[in-house]
């Protein structure tokens, strides 16, 4: 569980956190929605300490990880998965070459075992094929998130950041990873975070949501609460569109 | 952004480059590929570059030196020096720092924008000392190699040159390289090799770190690495000349 108390960033005169608070539970997906520049990303960030806060606590199973210096954090580090929205597999290695990179650096298993636990990574994403010939640039959007996404979990980590998993991913694709996301959360029994404002997505996999406004928690519920919440920011966010509407309005006649 | 801003981080980089590694058999690997891409990958360059400055040499010298007073060999033992002192450590130097240079920060860059960069954070991977150390202990070590080898073939242009054109007699070309010959020469060439091997790997390393945006930033940082090596190489090369060939 990672637990986030009154944390607020700022950039020179730019407040871009405000006193956020969250409980981020472990083997459910918590998801983070907001528009864009709302602080999402940034808020990420901070939790995996790519960003120092300016105020608050951030605790790793109450551990105070954003008190932590560079070596402790690093500690911690191991124990971290992230999805990037770019993907951000090492263009220069292969498939296979990015998905043993984590271990190649952290475990002391032999070069033999490492690769046996990529290939294992690699099929548990369903990918498996040419993995130690074809490099990220030649494979599509899709399969380089699914590569990333074994990446993240090589080294059995107990938490799990994704950053936008769907952005620039057709519909069934996105739904795909959205898949790996929740079984991986819950095979594992990790806690995974998930920024998105993807609302199909959302509605597919959360189990906690939280909506940031302006840099600051505005709501936060279940995918059942946000069907019937008044909340005018969250309805004017997540029913945007008229088909969402009809969606709602469906689901508050029954 | 002030230059002692630019200085402190500069500074804050190259520590955290230089501290421990996570693994040293990972680093080792890397830094025997970053001595494949900069030394193996340059020596064509190098080798074309080198004889042609020499036979240049060579034909300048002998055009300047066409005077009855001037001993026959003079031209020979200056090419030979020009190439020691100042074509093959920083005429070369300032290719790489175009070659090399650009490359890394390129490289680097591209990584930064396209957050591999904070991957490798997020992994536990200090990734100044995963990505820039290899570059600058590998470039430590092959570029002393790429002076000694564009001194031989700049001298040898310029036997080429007088074998070909005929303006100085081989036979005076070769007394002339084998004259008076200094082996502090090379110490200085050398000296001056690993101070120029570190500012184009560690300047352009920087640059491409500092890299936010997109491909126009990416470009824009691989312009400055060259630009910014070229012109600190030259600042070197006067501070060294005059720390070590001055009386």
């Amino acid at each position: 569980m990672i637990r986030v108390n009154n944390i607020s960033k700022s950039f020179e005169t730019n407040d871009v956190l405000t006193n956020i608070s969250l409980n981020l539970e472990r083997g459910k997906v918590n998801t983070i929605i907001g528009k864009s520049g709302a602080g999402k990303s940034v808020l990420l960030k901070c939790l995996v300490g790519l960003f120092d806060i300016d105020e608050g606590k951030i605790l790793y199973d109450d551990r105070p990880f954003s008190e932590m210096g560079y070596q402790k954090k690093k500690q911690i580090r191991k124990e971290v998965g992230m999805l990037f929205q770019g993907s951000a597999l090492f263009d220069s290695k292969t498939v296979l070459e990015n998905v043993m990179f984590p271990l190649t650096i952290f475990s002391d298993k032999t070069n033999e075992e490492i690769k046996e636990r990529a290939i294992f990574c690699l099929r548990r994403v369903n990918i498996e094929e040419y993995a130690d010939t074809l490099f990220p640039a030649e494979i599509s959007g899709g399969m380089q998130k699914r590569v990333a996404i074994a990446r993240s979990i090589a080294l059995q980590p107990r938490y799990l950041f994704c950053d936008e998993p769907n952005s620039g991913l057709d519909p069934q694709t996105s739904i795909v990873i959205d898949n790996l996301i929740k079984e991986i959360t819950v095979e594992l029994d990790i806690t995974t975070v998930v920024i998105s404002h993807d609302m199909n997505s959302v509605m597919e996999i959360s189990d906690t949501i939280s909506f940031i406004h302006k840099g600051q928690k505005w709501w936060e519920g279940t995918r059942d609460d946000i069907m019937t919440t008044d909340n005018q920011e969250v309805v004017d966010f997540v029913y945007a569109s008229k088909f969402m509407k009809a969606v709602r309005d469906n689901f508050k006649k029954r | 952004m002030s230059i002692f801003s630019h200085f402190g981080k500069y500074y804050i980089l190259m520590a955290q480059a230089f501290a421990k590694p996570d693994k040293f058999k990972v680093v080792w690997k890397r830094i025997i590929d970053e001595m494949e891409t900069i030394g193996i990958g340059s020596i064509p360059i190098v080798a074309i570059l080198s004889i042609f400055m020499g036979a240049v040499t060579l034909l300048q010298m002998a055009y300047n030196f066409s005077n009855p007073l001037v001993p026959p060999y003079t031209e020979g033992l200056a090419t030979r020096d020009t190439m020691i002192l100042e074509f093959a450590p920083t005429i070369i130097s300032l290719i790489l720092a175009g070659k090399v240079g650009s490359s890394i920060a390129g490289n680097l860059g591209t990584m930064k924008v396209t957050e591999q960069i904070d991957a490798l954070e997020i992994m536990g991977v200090n990734p100044q000392s995963y990505l820039i150390m290899p570059k600058v202990v590998a470039a430590l070590f092959v570029f002393p190699f790429i002076v000694v080898i564009s001194i031989f073939l700049g001298t040898f242009g310029g036997y080429i040159a007088s074998l070909l054109t005929g303006v100085v007699k081989v036979e005076k070309y070769v007394y002339g390289i084998r004259y008076d010959f200094e082996t502090f020469y090379i110490t200085y060439a050398l000296i001056k090799a690993e101070f120029f091997a570190l500012i184009i790997t560690s300047v352009s390393s920087y640059q491409g770190f500092i890299t936010s945006g997109g491909a126009k930033e990416v470009g824009d940082s691989g312009t400055r690495a060259v630009v910014y090596s070229c012109i600190i190489i030259l600042l070197f090369d006067l501070i060294l000349t005059q720390l070590l060939l001055t009386n």
